[in-house]
């Protein structure tokens, strides 16, 4: 199939679904503010019901393993360097120098211009590379520009490529413009999986993150993700909730599973292993797996490995038993 | 595939010492048993958690009297601003003592730990807090009394409480009673007398004036008494409407006055417009959260038939996350079911949902083999003239039925000798209001259940019973003048 043809069929998919002969944007406007309302009290609550299960022991030792391989392992900084990546990288293949039995970590996400580097220090190895494109993190730039930005990120070895949508024109109701981009950008990173970020803190209300989530799946995104990690607020576990009943009911009308991925925000080991029980009780079991369900977090891990320590040795540890060549400032 | 395993979490029950028995609580003191006693067991383990004095009507007298005493020499005396130091003493004792009343609520009552630490205990604070700030302020809550007096107490109240929520009940009848300058003796509930017997010492520890607040434990008998004798004011009664009417029937032609908060039928309507992830967790919390054992419980869901097969579907699908268990334990979403009696009664109207028609479903989850138990059941296809649709089953089953308009959905909700609560799932904003409106019921949420709150008022209409609890409402019924 060529690459013409893949948003092309795309979109004949979407009319399908729809049920129109022409994809227009009254059409998309119809069938998104169609979907059920989210009510924004019954929806934090339900996180916060979540947020109360109890994860110890056994199940919190496998629970941060799977946490940990979860992790893309993320830098995006304008002092990003060559070497900063490398050891980003090294981190993601040995998280714990003191223990070989850690997992390695789901991929390292980097800009465009790291993918190379990226990808021979991660030589051989599972860890994949994600590279944000599409003029991250703003997205304003031209369609032509993004579309190169994510060729050139894929001619560099990229496995997945992290875009973002156009916030301004999901707010000003050019819902076929996002659908285009997404769809004309999954077409142009070729075999790289592509992730398509919200930026859910500039979204606003639980029912644009819906219809955002929708749009996406719809125009082809093979993971929905929260944020830039740019904007403040970044992934909240209400919003990550929106996102999995999304990829849930996706299945259930198309039979296609999609990925989730929160980024930004989240610190801790407890806040980790409260998003894998939501995975779980939302979703369903089928998305405890990094091919489903990721963490966009670079100070995650730390704890994550302060955390298995202390259920390994018995004792708190502390930072300084940490080795980190990167100690990041992006999330 | 990966799964992660909810290892048990359970709370310890080293901080409630529990005594091997019980005496009436009367004039501030432990009154050592001298008639028969009763056991109180654990209902998710039948253990037997200690003895517990059966009040005779020489006990409740007694209460009684030492109520009057307290009213007449102390409590009336006393200024607003006094009682009110009482109340918030109590009420920051509830909150140092939380865990300890969590723990023995989950162990008497059988509801899981979350919910009574969650819910029952501060909820139970933040009434005695409520009513703290009012004992200074009545002028401002009720009109006037005659030459514009401050309005005055009715004296002894009778406060009689049922199982599901004992504490909680407790401080919904104690705290608005004693802000208004009243005394009380409460009868708690047979099967949950110990959080009671545990805010009686409470009560010692605030050094509340003897004979404020006396607990007399017993069964219908003593609870029989308590409403006959001729010393009690009001008679304030939260449970079953049956009980209900022999109290009403017990008062008429007395100078005794009542508030009766009885049972209920509520109805769960959902529209094809509801914000739908949402209102599942309305249906589950309105009909799962405590068992069941909710007056107000959303026990009707009445959905627009055009999503029913969608809601029955992803009503089905998050059953099966709730995990049913060990009450102590933090995981736990549904407990054990407060008495061998009730879970009877819970068996047996399913087995006539059965009989009569309507399909019967539940998860199928494993339960413990000690203790009384029951799936959370939904029963789909039920008609209003199904028994499970008119019955009050106060247990963990939920009958779903459906309805095409707005004003079917009206009839139906109201087509039910009681009125306590309903809750309404719309989108839509006049709808919502217009139904509320409509719905002969107490208390109407919109898009959201089970929410409660002392400041807010609650009681039905009907057979769900008369007179508010909470609010100013509620606290005009422990003052001469309107609420009389």
């Amino acid at each position: 199939m060529s690459r013409t043809d893949l948003a092309a069929q795309t979109s004949a998919s979407a009319r399908d679904l729809l049920g129109v002969s022409r994809l227009t944007n009254a059409a998309l406007t119809r069938w998104l503010h169609a979907l059920p309302g989210v009510d924004q009290v019954g929806c934090e609550a339900r996180a916060g019901a979540l947020s109360t299960r109890s994860v110890k022991a056994d199940s919190k030792r496998a629970a941060i393993d799977l946490a940990i391989s979860m992790i893309d392992l993320t830098t995006l900084e304008g002092a990003d360097t060559h070497n900063r990546v490398r050891g980003l990288a090294a981190k993601a293949l040995r998280p714990d120098p003191t223990d070989p039995s850690t997992p390695r970590t789901a991929a390292v996400c980097v800009y465009g211009d790291m993918v190379a580097t990226a990808k021979e220090a991660l030589q051989g190895s599972d860890v994949k590379v994600a590279a944000v494109a599409t003029a991250f993190p703003s997205g304003r730039a031209s369609l032509a520009v993004k579309l190169v930005d994510t060729q050139d990120a894929v001619a560099a070895g990229a496995d997945e490529i992290d875009m973002v949508i156009d916030r301004g024109a999901f707010l000003s109701g050019r819902y076929l413009d996002v659908f285009h981009q997404v769809a004309r950008v999954k077409e142009a990173a070729g075999p790289a999986r592509l992730k398509v970020i919200m930026e859910t803190g500039e979204l606003a209300t639980y029912d644009n993150v819906r219809r955002a989530s929708w749009l996406c799946l719809l125009a082809g995104a093979d993971f929905i993700k929260t944020s830039t990690g740019k904007i403040s607020p970044a992934a909240t576990l209400p919003v990550t909730l929106v996102m999995l009943e999304a990829v849930r009911d996706w299945r259930d009308l198309t039979g296609t599973m999609a990925g989730v991925k929160p980024a930004g925000g989240i610190r801790t080991s407890k806040d980790a292993i409260r998003y894998l029980v939501a995975v779980q009780e939302t979703a369903g079991a089928d998305w405890l797996d990094n091919h489903w369900f990721r963490f966009g977090a670079s100070s995650l891990l730390g704890d994550l490995l302060l955390q298995r320590q202390r259920l390994r040795d018995g004792v708190y540890s502390s930072v300084t038993y940490i080795a980190d060549d990167s100690p990041s400032t992006a999330y | 595939m990966t799964v992660i395993e909810y290892a048990p979490a359970p709370e310890s029950r080293a901080l409630v010492r529990l005594e091997a028995s019980y005496g009436l609580f009367v004039g501030g003191e432990f009154v050592a048993a001298s008639g028969p006693s009763f056991a109180t067991i654990n209902p998710a383990t039948e253990e037997v958690l200690a003895q517990v004095s059966e009040a005779s009507a020489a006990g409740v007298d007694a209460a009684v009297k030492a109520a009057r005493t307290a009213y007449t020499r102390v409590w009336s005396k006393l200024s607003g601003t006094d009682r009110g130091k009482y109340l918030f003493r109590i009420a920051r004792l509830l909150q140092e003592r939380a865990r300890e009343f969590a723990v023995l609520e989950t162990l008497d009552n059988g509801k899981p730990i979350t919910q009574s630490r969650d819910v029952d205990i501060p909820l139970a604070a933040a009434h005695f807090f409520y009513h703290a700030g009012w004992a200074d302020k009545l002028a401002y809550a009720v009109p006037p009394g005659p030459g514009g007096s401050t309005p005055a107490p009715l004296g002894v109240v009778g406060g009689i409480i049922p199982w599901n929520f004992p504490l909680l009940m407790l401080a919904w009848k104690v705290a608005p009673a004693l802000a208004a300058g009243n005394t009380i003796v409460l009868k708690p509930a047979e099967t949950t007398p110990l959080t009671a017997l545990l805010f009686a010492q409470v009560c010692q520890e605030a050094e509340l004036p003897p004979g404020v607040v006396n607990i007399v434990t017993g069964a219908g008998a003593t609870g029989a008494a308590l409403v006959a004798h001729p010393g009690v004011d009001k008679i304030a009664f939260t449970g079953s409407t049956a009980v209900g009417k022999q109290i009403a029937r017990a008062l008429a032609g007395t100078r005794t006055s009542a508030t009766l908060e009885l049972g209920g039928k509520g109805a769960n309507i959902v529209f094809d417009d509801a914000p739908l992830d949402e209102a599942i967790e309305g249906i589950v919390g309105g009909i799962f959260f405590n068992q069941g054992h909710v007056c107000c419980a959303g026990s009707r869901l009445l959905v627009q038939e055009s999503i029913a097969d969608e809601v029955e579907r992803r009503l089905k699908r998050r059953l099966a996350t709730l995990r049913v268990g060990d009450p102590l334990d933090k995981n736990t979403d549904v407990g054990a079911i407060n008495s061998r009696t009730q879970l009877d009664t819970i068996a047996g109207l399913a087995h006539v949902g059965e009989a009569e028609g309507a399909h019967r479903w539940d998860t199928g989850c494993a339960l413990p083999e000690q203790g009384f138990w029951f799936r959370p059941t939904v029963f789909t296809g039920v008609t209003q003239t199904h028994r499970i649709a008119q019955e009050e089953i106060f247990g963990p089953v939920l009958s779903v039925l459906t309805f095409r308009t707005p004003a079917e959905a009206v009839a139906k909700a109201n087509n039910t000798p009681y009125g306590l609560a309903a809750g309404i799932w719309t989108e839509k904003g006049s709808r919502l209001l217009w139904l509320a409106d409509q719905l002969k019921a107490g208390v109407v949420w919109g898009n959201t259940y089970n929410q409660f709150d002392p400041t807010s008022p609650f009681g039905g209409v009907k057979e769900s019973g008369y007179g508010r609890e909470g609010g100013r409402h509620g606290l005009a019924a422990y003052l001469q003048g309107e609420g009389h």
